[in-house]
């Protein structure tokens, strides 16, 4: 159970290795904190976070097996996790691969399996974190999002086109899981400087993993539906949004 | 007084206003509906609310049922021989007096809100600003039928280890269905009160600790944003009930009378700013200034004196869509180095608060889950939405815990199992009643769940 400063006692991150995801459950660990999942494809990477989180003070730090893509398999995962670390408070949904749109331009398969990882992975583990939250009567699920789908660009229309469809399932989710008393938090965060974007060149609004880990942080504490990494995103999209396709045609990559 | 009738499955909170959480709410009119909702609740379980005057998430149920026990109608029966009320679990302290007073009676133990059902005044064991006289409210409680996880009702008196279980229970023991209170005889329906305002933290609990034997009522309001040499500023308030002799007037026509009604209401969508560092200073320098430095004998109501907040409908409004925490600790005799310690944490943090109270209790009773211990209790209302709160609550938690208190679970809305393990040594005796009552762990709630009072 969250306490009335939005602290969680329990945190499952869904890709354990997210560099943004670690901040964000970094943030979130309070004294209260009793428990901690990092679900990653390879449980082994996530072993310095993990005593990280320890010598922070949480007493359980789970590294378990997650595959995005095992569809099929979510729903155990979610119960499993339930049934070890008891109510899920904060599940944060961070997996992702975001591939060059060269790549996805000469092979269309590696384009359908991040398409597999981002999207589809995304929409089969959030219902099944929904229908545990739905059944606890309480619980927030973070979606990390990103500005990339929200006006799909030339310049990655492959991985902006998973976020779009990422974006609109949870928002849909959320409006979905209401009066359940869980909630979805969507999180879009500009250009971030991490590993997965490592020697690309900065953006306008370039940030960092803590300030969207902040922001998101902010956002779970006030309720919010929909947060922006910067914030004045929010106001710089209200206009790109609107551009004409040509202008659209024409943002550097 | 009724709550508003709770939707089927709305967002329930405490009276803080933080973490709502769903649950499935049944009405709960008499004892066959309470069973047949118990008997059909899923592995989430049951939890009985009264009116939701905890401050956290003690009469909350996430994703199971919850008991609407708080009824439209008082059910009562006056035993004026023998001063005692046997009353349904959710009848209100409201109603109570509405009934008792003009028959000469008062509640043994009343709550600073009378907005609070029977049921949940045991399961609190609340306190009052008598508990140095009078003790806590399950030392007035003859007998009660409680509904337990299998359905049959059982008749408790203080003779049995599940009675004092339920008393300070949370509520995780069972339903009140019934209880037996012993009422206070008065002869009229006013307090006689003296006044003193006291310049620092060392007067009021000098004050206090003398004096304090001479009244049923004392309990001291501190301004919480004086630092320096005016630290713990107080406004002790102290009274009796007056003896018919004592009014003059109009009181003295009807010296029974009793009206308690709220005057004004706080409108919904308040933005949390009301209450910001200026006007609380203002509000506590100007309840400050207008407090007489000595008075004494001065006649009062009862809803002046032990309820005044009651005078304002759904004051907890005023602290915005945020809410708000109470943090009320107890700390033992010997530890005003701690408390001054606590007081002055508040001070510095600028936290705005225009309700610090501060009581000494007396004895403690039997129940391993009841808050009062002798000693100095403390009860601070601050807006949840204030950045660095929970840390600054996380801190004084260890401060409480090392000088041998604890918190008051009641109001909690922060803390931790551990916190609750050191503040409560009897826990694992209440844990071994209660898991006998209840072995496949019917009983839940969220305050359970969040403090390992019950399995999660």
């Amino acid at each position: 159970m969250r306490n009335a400063f939005a602290e969680p006692q329990t945190v499952v991150l869904l890709g354990g290795t997210s560099e943004i995801g670690q901040a964000i459950v970094r943030r979130l660990v309070a004294p209260v904190t009793r428990a901690v999942v990092l679900a990653s494809r390879d449980p082994g990477a996530t072993a310095a976070f993990a005593e990280e989180l320890r010598a922070a003070g949480v007493a359980t730090v789970e590294e378990v097996a997650f595959d995005a893509t095992d569809h099929r398999g979510h729903t155990a995962f979610v119960d499993g996790v339930a049934q070890r670390v008891g109510d899920l408070d904060v599940v944060v949904m961070a997996f992702g691969v975001l591939g060059e749109q060269a790549t996805f331009d000469a092979d269309p398969e590696a384009a359908a399996r991040a398409a597999e990882v981002n999207y589809v992975g995304g929409v089969s583990s959030g219902l099944a974190v929904a229908g545990r939250l739905r059944a606890q009567g309480h619980g927030r699920l973070v979606v990390l999002s990103s500005v990339a789908g929200e006006r799909v660009r030339k310049a990655n229309f492959v991985y902006g086109s998973t976020k779009a469809g990422l974006d609109g399932f949870a928002l849909g989710l959320g409006d979905a899981l209401a009066g359940s008393g869980a909630s979805v938090l969507v999180v879009r965060p500009g250009f971030v400087r991490t590993r997965m974007t490592a020697g690309m060149k900065d953006a306008p609004f370039t940030t960092t993993a803590d300030v969207v880990a902040d922001v998101t942080v902010k956002g779970l504490a006030r309720g919010s539906r929909i947060v922006w990494a910067p914030p004045p995103l929010r106001f710089v999209f209200s206009v790109l949004r609107h551009l004409p396709a040509f202008a659209w045609r024409r943002m550097p990559a | 007084m009724a709550e508003p009738r709770l939707p089927a499955d709305a967002p329930l909170t405490g009276w803080g206003r933080t973490a709502p959480s769903v649950a499935h709410v049944a009405p709960t009119p008499d004892e066959a509906t309470v069973r047949a909702a118990v008997a059909a609740a899923g592995e989430r379980g049951a939890l009985a609310r009264g009116l939701g005057r905890s401050y956290g998430d003690a009469a909350q149920n996430a994703g199971g049922t919850v008991l609407a026990m708080a009824g439209d109608r008082p059910r009562i029966e006056l035993d004026v021989a023998a001063g005692e009320a046997t009353v349904w679990g959710g009848t209100s302290i409201d109603d109570l007096l509405a009934y008792v007073v003009p028959q000469g009676f008062f509640v043994p133990v009343t709550a600073g809100t009378r907005f609070v059902t029977v049921g949940g005044a045991i399961a609190a064991d609340i306190h009052g600003k008598n508990h140095h006289a009078d003790g806590s409210f399950a030392d007035h409680v003859t007998r009660m039928a409680l509904l337990l996880a299998d359905g049959s009702v059982r008749e408790l008196t203080p003779a049995d280890p599940l009675f004092w279980a339920t008393a300070g229970g949370m509520g995780l023991t069972g339903v009140v269905l019934r209880a037996t209170l012993r009422l206070l005889p008065i002869g009229t329906s006013r307090i006689l009160v003296d006044t003193d305002r006291l310049d620092d933290l060392d007067g009021v609990l000098a004050a206090m600790a003398e004096g304090d034997h001479r009244y049923r009522y004392s309990v001291a309001w501190i301004d919480l944003l004086a630092k320096g040499r005016h630290l713990g500023r107080s406004v002790l308030t102290r009274g009796d009930h007056a003896p018919e002799e004592a009014l003059a007037g109009r009181a003295a026509v009807a010296p029974l009378a009793y009206r308690a009604r709220p005057l004004v209401s706080v409108p919904p969508g308040v933005p949390g700013q009301v209450l910001n560092p200026l006007s609380v200073r203002a509000f506590n320098e100007l309840w400050f200034r207008k407090a007489p430095r000595h008075r004494v004998g001065e006649a009062q109501t009862i809803p002046a004196f032990f309820h005044p907040l009651d005078g304002v409908r759904e004051w907890n409004r005023l602290y915005g869509r945020g809410g708000f925490v109470q943090y009320q600790f107890a700390v033992p005799f010997g530890a005003e180095e701690p408390l001054r310690a606590v007081i002055e944490r508040f001070a510095t943090s600028g936290a705005p608060s225009f309700l610090c109270v501060l009581k000494r209790f007396g004895d403690a009773n039997a129940a391993p889950l009841s808050f009062p211990m002798p000693g100095w209790t403390l009860a601070v209302d601050v807006a949840a939405s204030r950045p660095g709160l929970g840390a600054l609550l996380h801190e004084l938690d260890e401060i409480v815990l090392a000088a041998g208190g604890r918190h008051y679970l009641a109001k909690d809305a922060h803390t931790t199992p551990a916190a609750v393990r050191r503040g409560y040594p009897r826990l694992d005796e209440w844990r071994a009643v209660r898991d006998k009552a209840d072995p496949t762990g019917v009983w839940r709630s969220d305050l359970g769940r969040r403090l390992g009072l019950v399995d999660p």
